[in-house]
């Protein structure tokens, strides 16, 4: 379905029934199917990260930095669609001034501002604060100084001043699960809470988006971990990846029973809304949700895992196994955050009608802004792991154990 | 730059009795962490606007600014102050609940400088019909007519005039309102039947329909005067034992009585 | 020779001469015939003393959707067939259970002859618009308090304040609210706020020429709406989501959504 716009007043023929006329313009679009993508991303990385140092997971080891690293990078790009898709964005910071208490909404500036500052970036701050005053004395130049600031003073590097490190890592991390949640939930709360829309309304909502949230970090951090590792000419370690598969076979496993849950719930009690719903599936969302969500994003990329896990397979090919089950898996969770956002509006609240989304190209909710914001977290990325090298194996590791 | 609570004793020996160290880390990332929070609390104080929450969660000034919006229709009585002739009639006619600017558009302009700017009248036979058109969604009893068969070519003025809008003949009977109901008894076995054999119909609701409303029959009985066994009428007429038929239902509640034969 | 009193009588005649030129200006400087109408003194307006609500009466409706054309020109609305603030909807119940319903450019130009080989059963217009609920998911979901109810009842958007998020958009259970293209701001029906709280009525209760349109105030003997609500049978539109409605419905059916 796609259009370029020329904006030539509305077209009606799309329509089928009734909808209120006020219905037509869709209002939560492409920009408002990013966020949740990237937010899930976050949490997802951060779960994984929290599994290896919390829950002692050995086997992630490799990946631990990678995925606090990653987190971040989607982190930032994180709010961009929220503010390019407000009417006013110059007025955002409202929302930290004068937030309603009422509204789910009103406190994402501040699980934002949290969670960026008090968990991830003091996390890695700590994990990394060895090895950035080790950088800070023994690199030339501008980075000297770059790791200098970093280093916010605290140049102790004794084996008491380490440990401490660790110990409030752990801490922080274990703050962060829950705050990690927050950050991911809310936004199922938000939807969840509306009770004007059928489609959304429905307690599962948060805990659904939290579960594709984590399934979705999991697959991403799979694919980082085989990309990097692939780009540095270095050997993957299986054991890691087979960790992560089993992770990710898991999280699949719990996030598609919910989803078949709320699926055979909504059928069961057949209520009013039924029959738009069925008909906006059948119609609307047949593609993005049977075809992409289920088939493509769920079944196929979980069956082929299964059989790539526990199968007798030789490495290279369960490597590629995972990671193209690992891109449907990412397809699958758009598709679902699409499905959600998308679909809400799709149907009218007359429960009479149904309408169409027609994304633009260009402009500022266009593909090529997402293109560019799903883009950009993969740069910050490339330029935080030149900053602070995540490579267990790597030479430019400078700090050593033993001070 | 670096911060050293330093204890007691000087460089590390268990038995010194050493005051607890506060951690580098910690005091650096309390500074930093503090210096933020104190700048958002002082920029909080300048951005917030002055009047908000004064009787809620909102922006006290805002009412006021929607309620200074500018006005452009002035309302029913703003125009009586000057044209009150022309209300003398309208007021006791047909119209007498239609707003002056419904037809003229809107006013406050023209109260405020009367001659440079003059409202307009709708002269067009396509604006009548914006009410008077036939339209079955309409509540029934409403006045209307088609508009490409009444008269066509005609402007509405040349024969009802919009200020008081009685028809050129006074309408002999109720088809003039009840035109759905006329013509589907026009075409029934009760075509016949003048309107008032069925319902007495008090004067005044030509004036004010709803308020004066017609009566209806309330009895089997009623319709058995000429459908009964042994009532007097004409043998044509088909005839129903009055005691059994139909239960305890009345008679319309099974026959429409404008069309009764209808299924 | 009472110095006191002469000087008083100048102190007077100066006095009223310096009043003079004041005099002079209203009566040369043209005031706004509407408000000099009204009984009301500017600033005299005391919002708790008030309770706004609406009752629509569907049998008196003809749908000529005079109202919605006269709110556009009220409130500066966009004249493009997908913002309303208030629109007329036409239901069609024909015999065979299907119900149709539409709503061209709100109702303004009129309605498509009903086509098809289908009996009607039952067919009316029903206005519909904000409805000012006590109790508005709108409200509640605004992240920064752009939104609200005012001391006398009106829901009412800040548009100086409004983000732009649309979040009380999608949480409008009505369709009541729209994105103003421009301002880029949520908008709605606001009651006609800067008409009643000046004692004139809202553009759409004025124009309806068949009075199917009922403003007035809750809890207010006096007020026509006392009367709508105490002789008809009243019905608010989806009362499962406890959203309070104060725009009240009298003749409307059970297929009204």
């Amino acid at each position: 379905m796609l259009t370029l716009i020329t904006n030539l007043g509305p077209d009606f023929h799309d329509i089928a029934g009734y909808i209120y006329p006020n219905e037509y313009e869709l209002h939560w679009g492409l920009l408002i199917v990013l966020y949740p993508y990237l937010t899930g991303l976050v949490a997802g990385a951060f779960i994984l990260a929290s599994l290896e140092r919390v829950f002692n997971v050995k086997a992630l080891k490799p990946v631990y930095r990678l995925s606090l690293l990653s987190a971040l990078a989607f982190l930032f790009v994180a709010p961009m669609p929220l503010l390019a898709h407000l009417g006013h964005p110059e007025r955002s910071f409202e929302m930290f001034l004068t937030p309603h208490t009422k509204s789910a909404m009103a406190m994402f500036g501040f699980v934002y501002a949290w969670y960026l500052m008090v968990v991830l970036l003091l996390e890695i701050w700590f994990d990394y604060r060895k090895d950035i005053v080790t950088w800070a004395r023994n690199k030339k130049g501008t980075m000297k100084y770059v790791y200098k600031v970093l280093s916010l003073g605290a140049t102790d590097i004794s084996d008491g001043s380490v440990r401490f490190d660790d110990k409030i890592g752990k801490i922080i991390t274990i703050i962060g699960i829950p705050s990690a949640f927050l950050l991911h939930g809310y936004v199922g709360f938000i939807f969840g809470s509306i009770k004007a829309n059928p489609w959304w309304s429905s307690v599962l909502m948060p805990i659904v988006f939290l579960f594709s949230a984590i399934v979705s970090g999991i697959a991403l951090i799979l694919l980082l971990y085989i990309i990097t590792t692939m780009f540095r000419w270095k050997e993957v370690s299986m054991t890691c990846l087979n960790k992560l598969a089993e992770l990710l076979i898991y999280a699949m496993i719990v996030d598609l029973s919910l989803e078949l849950l709320d699926f055979i719930q909504r059928l069961y009690e057949s209520e009013e809304s039924i029959e738009i719903l069925s008909q906006m599936i059948s119609s609307r969302l047949f593609i993005s949700l049977i075809i992409s969500q289920i088939i493509l994003g769920s079944v196929l990329p979980m069956l082929s895992l299964i059989w790539a896990r526990f199968g007798r397979l030789p490495d290279e090919m369960r490597r590629m196994a995972y990671f193209i089950a690992a891109i449907l898996v990412q397809v699958g969770i758009f598709s679902t955050r699409w499905n959600v956002v998308i679909g809400g509006q799709l149907f009218s609240k007359s429960l009479r009608g149904l309408t169409v989304y027609k994304t633009e190209l260009f402009g500022l909710e266009g593909i090529l802004m997402v293109g560019f914001l799903l883009i950009l977290p993969f740069i910050i990325l490339f330029v935080l792991t030149r900053l602070f090298p995540p490579w267990a194996d790597s030479e430019s590791r400078a700090h050593v154990s033993k001070a | 730059m670096i911060i050293r609570i330093f204890t007691a004793c000087g460089g590390g020996g268990d038995a010194c009795l050493m005051k607890p160290k506060i951690p580098q880390q910690i005091i650096s990332l309390s500074i930093l962490f503090a210096v933020f929070i104190s700048a958002l609390f002082v920029a909080r104080g300048f951005l917030v606007p002055k009047s908000f929450g004064k009787y809620g969660h909102y922006r006290a000034d805002a009412a006021d600014e929607v309620a200074a919006q500018p006005i452009q229709y002035a309302g029913y009585h703003a125009c009586t102050e000057c044209h009150s002739d022309i209300d003398e009639i309208k007021r006791l006619s047909n119209h007498k609940g239609l707003s002056c600017e419904v037809c003229h558009g809107a006013a406050a302009k023209h109260i405020e400088a009367p001659d440079e700017f003059i409202p307009t009248a709708p002269r067009e036979r396509g604006y009548c019909p914006v009410c008077h058109g036939y339209n079955p969604s309409r509540p029934t009893g409403f006045p209307q007519i088609l508009a490409t068969q009444h008269n066509p070519g005609k402007p509405c003025m040349s024969c009802h005039d919009p200020h008081s809008p009685v028809t050129p003949r006074t309408p002999e009977d109720c088809s003039a309102c009840h035109r759905e109901i006329a013509s589907e008894k026009s075409v029934s076995p009760h075509v016949t039947l003048a309107c008032v054999r069925c319902h007495a119909v008090p004067q005044e609701h030509l004036m004010n329909p709803r308020l004066a409303l017609p009566e209806k029959p309330a009895s089997r009985e009623f319709c058995g005067q000429c459908h009964a066994e042994n009532a007097d009428s004409p043998k044509e007429i088909p005839r129903i034992d009055l005691a059994s038929h139909g239960d305890r239902y009345l008679c319309w509640d099974c026959h429409y009585p404008h069309y009764p034969e209808a299924r | 020779m009472n110095d006191d009193n002469s000087m008083n009588r100048r102190e007077f005649i100066i006095s009223c001469s310096k009043a003079l030129p004041f005099t002079a200006g209203f009566l040369l400087f043209p005031i706004n015939a509407t408000e000099m109408l009204l009984a009301q003194e500017s600033g005299g307006y005391d919002p708790t003393q008030h309770d706004f609500a609406m009752g629509i009466d569907i049998h008196k409706c003809i749908g000529c959707a005079r109202c919605a054309d006269a709110c556009k020109k009220e409130n500066n609305v966009p004249l493009e067939p997908t913002f309303f603030r208030t629109w007329v909807e036409r239901y069609i119940i024909t015999t065979d259970g299907e119900t149709r319903v539409d709503s061209p450019n709100g109702g303004i130009d009129g309605y498509p002859e009903i086509s098809g080989n289908m009996e009607i059963l039952r067919t009316f217009f029903v206005p519909k618009l904000c409805n000012h609920c006590a109790n508005p998911p709108c409200v509640q979901v605004c992240p920064v308090g752009a939104t609200f109810v005012t001391r006398d009842g009106v829901v009412l958007v800040d548009e100086k304040y409004c983000v732009g998020c649309r979040y009380c958009i999608q949480a409008c259970p009505y369709g009541a609210r729209y994105l103003h293209p421009e301002k880029m701001v949520a908008d709605k029906c606001t009651f006609c706020y800067h008409r009643i709280t000046k004692g004139l009525l809202p553009a759409c209760v004025e124009v309806c020429p068949t009075q199917a349109r009922i403003f007035g105030e809750v809890g207010l003997r006096s007020s026509p709406l006392r009367r709508f609500l105490r002789f008809n049978d009243i019905v608010v539109l989806k009362p499962s989501l406890n959203t309070k409605p104060k725009v009240y419905y009298a003749g409307t059916d059970g297929e009204v959504r």
